[in-house]
């Protein structure tokens, strides 16, 4: 059984990850650094509450239009001379991107930080297509130094301390293991200069797909994504249906939203517009431009009126950093493309429903997540419909099942719950707890149940 | 005026003082009360477990027994958000039973207008902010309101007031791990106060933090709104 396996090792993952005090410590001071940055990120808003409203318009004009605006993205994307390629899977997507790499005589890719790029494990499928890989966005180099998934959708390494990534570097590169961070910024800096030099592709995700101009934007802080897109004779953007905006000047609300819920930063470093190959009088750029649009499963979110507002998502990481579930399991635990709430949400939906559905049940439905999103993804109530569609779909737990239908029965009358009640508290005054509240009870003092309760209480109190 | 109770049942079961403190309150504030005997449980286990049919079964019967209640005042900020905000997604309408439950802070503050109740409780406490008021129900500066208006009372900020518990209900079981370790991250905050007692308008809330408090022998105890509010 796929779905139990799945749903164990997310159990066994996340136990331990809640379990290990290091784990929290660093994770909490990492958050911590960055709530400071976006509190004052905010601050700089106007109004940011009309800000997120702007931004949820905005995407759901998108979202409920996206057939429009994908057209239209290819048009313009191709008037520019670039090229666009529909992938309905991520198979179709992998399949396009070899067959461009091997006819074009590609050896090597310089790859810009792309969560799409993970989703559809590029870099597996280039490695045994013989074609090397090599990450340039700092975090992700080090993930794929480590041979390790990103932790976090913006901060892939937030659950490495310096002296972690010091210890890394040493073992990989022979370096001081006390090396300081420019030290490692450094090292990391001069290998890869190197390889962008001596690549012959570049691969980016797109941060937005720009439907009026056809043109992909790319943020990111190193600089790296622009040497991806620039020094390589092919550049293919990889962007989930779902990035589309309809007009260039939507950036100017969207830009901010992510970077302030993202880092806290006003603008991120470097925001690049990319719009076509090379024109003959510019110096330098890609003699190729593709963007591949992806679906893989998306349609199937955006079918579901309900829920569709999850394609709103920008990615920011906002939900993931407010989430006390994500802030003691990390990152990791969750064993899926896209971690934390957004990934909880949409994960059911874009990959096997059944096999994920245990990640909607690992909240506990606090909200913090709703409340952060800069596009307003209802976040906490998607979880709740997700619930509800299991059920229906009776991918519930039989026994679960049967007992929420005897609970319903003794719940109908008064008589009945009267009778549960006393025969409750009898068996919790004999110290016999059920194995479901045991599980709560074996690190907890459950309450003593009281001499009366308040319906007895009532009884003789009324006047 | 005259309102009706709507005791959730876990409070009728494991706090009924919870119940029997907001009753005082309201007595003494001249609200006529009245406790509808048939009432049981707002579906909110079943409904947030996914079991959406078996929590409409409840959802109806509660807005049947409360039809005719003016207002309907309950000592929990979870249940209220069950009934106000999410019956009418659960039934497809807005029975009037639903529009009309508000949690007790809530009604004190917002339909009162009362700040003071002349509750007097000579001690340093610190403000668990419940998810459900707090994020369902926008409820942040009504129970601080009313509890700055306590005699003798300090309150003191802890700095993850407003991090979840990690109780979320059948949550705390399914992933007992994953809850405990958030139960824990609230209660080392709670313990940097150096309030001897946690309150808070939610008494789910209450039994995760004092089931990991008494096991850990912590001196600082739990006790609800209600009761502080009820203390002379």
């Amino acid at each position: 059984m796929k779905s139990h396996d799945t749903a164990d090792q997310f159990r066994r993952a996340a136990a331990a990850k809640a379990a290990d005090p290091r784990h929290r410590a660093v994770i909490q001071k990492a958050i911590s650094s960055y709530s400071s940055a976006v509190a004052r990120g905010k601050s700089r808003f106007a109004d940011w509450q009309e800000a997120r409203s702007l931004g949820a318009q905005i995407k759901w004009e998108t979202i409920n239009h996206l057939d429009r605006y994908l057209e239209q993205f290819e048009r313009k994307v191709i008037e520019n001379g670039g090229h666009v390629f529909w992938a309905e899977t991520a198979q179709d997507a992998r399949d396009y991107i070899l067959h461009l790499a091997r006819s074009r005589g590609v050896r090597k890719v310089v790859k810009s930080k792309s969560m799409t790029t993970e989703e559809i494990h590029l870099n597996d499928a280039l490695a045994e297509a013989g074609i090397e890989a090599v990450e340039t966005d700092l975090g992700e180099f080090i993930c794929q130094v480590r041979h390790e998934p990103p932790y976090h959708i913006v901060t892939p390494v937030m659950h490495l301390t310096k002296g972690d990534i010091a210890q890394t570097f040493h073992e990989k590169f022979g370096t001081p293991p006390d090396a300081t961070a420019e030290d490692l910024a450094g090292i990391a800096r001069r290998r890869l200069r190197q390889e962008f030099l001596t690549a012959d592709m570049g691969v980016t995700g797109a941060n937005f797909a720009i439907a009026d101009t056809g043109m992909i934007a790319v943020t990111e802080n190193e600089g790296n994504a622009r040497l991806s897109v620039s020094v390589p004779r092919l550049h293919v953007a990889i962007a989930g249906i779902e990035k589309l905006v309809p007009r260039l000047e939507d950036l100017a609300v969207l830009w901010p939203l992510l970077s302030t819920s993202g880092t806290g930063q006003a603008l991120t470093c470097y925001n690049s517009l990319i719009g076509g190959p090379r024109n003959a009088d510019e110096p330098d750029g890609p003699g190729e431009f593709h963007v591949i649009l992806l679906d893989n499963g998306r349609t199937r979110l955006l079918a579901d009126a309900e829920q569709r507002d999850a394609l709103h998502c920008i990615r920011c990481g906002a939900c993931l950093n407010a989430c006390p579930v994500y802030k003691n399991i990390g990152g990791h635990a969750y064993g899926t493309t896209y971690q934390g709430p957004i990934g909880s949400v949409i994960t059911p939906h874009l990959r096997d429903a059944e096999e994920w559905s245990h990640l909607p049940y690992a909240s506990s439905l606090c909200g913090a997540c709703t409340d952060v999103c800069p596009v307003r993804v209802d976040l906490h109530h998607h979880l709740l419909h997700n619930r509800r569609n299991a059920v229906r779909r009776g991918f519930d737990n039989p026994a679960q099942r049967l007992a929420f239908r005897a609970w319903l029965w003794t719940m109908q009358s008064e008589a009945r719950y009267a009778w549960m009640t006393k025969l409750g508290a009898a068996l919790m005054r004999l110290g016999l707890a059920g194995p479901v509240l045991r599980a709560w009870t074996d690190k907890r003092e459950f309450p003593q149940p009281p001499a009366q309760t308040f319906k007895d209480w009532w009884r003789a109190n009324r006047e | 005026m005259r309102v009706a109770l709507f005791i959730p049942c876990f409070i009728d079961q494991l706090f009924p003082n919870v119940g029997i403190a907001m009753v005082t309150v309201l007595r003494r504030l001249n609200v006529e009360v009245d406790y509808p005997a048939q009432q049981t449980c707002c579906g909110q286990p079943a409904f947030n477990t996914g079991y959406w049919d078996e929590a409409r079964e409840l959802a109806a019967r509660y807005c049947d027994i409360f039809s005719s209640a003016e207002a309907i005042v309950c000592p929990s900020g979870s249940c209220t958000a069950m009934v106000r905000n999410f019956y009418p997604e659960l039934l497809g309408k807005t029975p009037r039973a639903a529009a009309n439950t508000f949690e007790f802070s809530e009604f004190l503050v917002k339909k009162l207008g009362v700040t003071d109740v002349g509750a007097k409780f000579p001690a340093k406490v610190t403000y668990h902010d419940a998810c459900h008021a707090l994020r369902e129900l926008r409820l942040k500066d009504e129970p601080r309101q009313l509890l700055r208006n306590v005699k003798g009372l300090e309150l003191v900020e802890m700095t993850e007031a407003e991090t979840c518990c990690g109780f979320g209900g059948t949550f705390s079981v399914k992933f007992p791990m994953i809850s405990y370790a958030m139960d824990e991250v609230k209660c080392a905050s709670i313990a940097q106060t150096g309030a001897e007692y946690v309150v808070s308008g939610d008494s789910s809330c209450l039994m995760q933090i004092d089931g990991w408090l008494r096991r850990w022998k912590s001196p600082v105890k739990t006790i609800s709104l209600a009761e502080v509010l009820a203390s002379t």
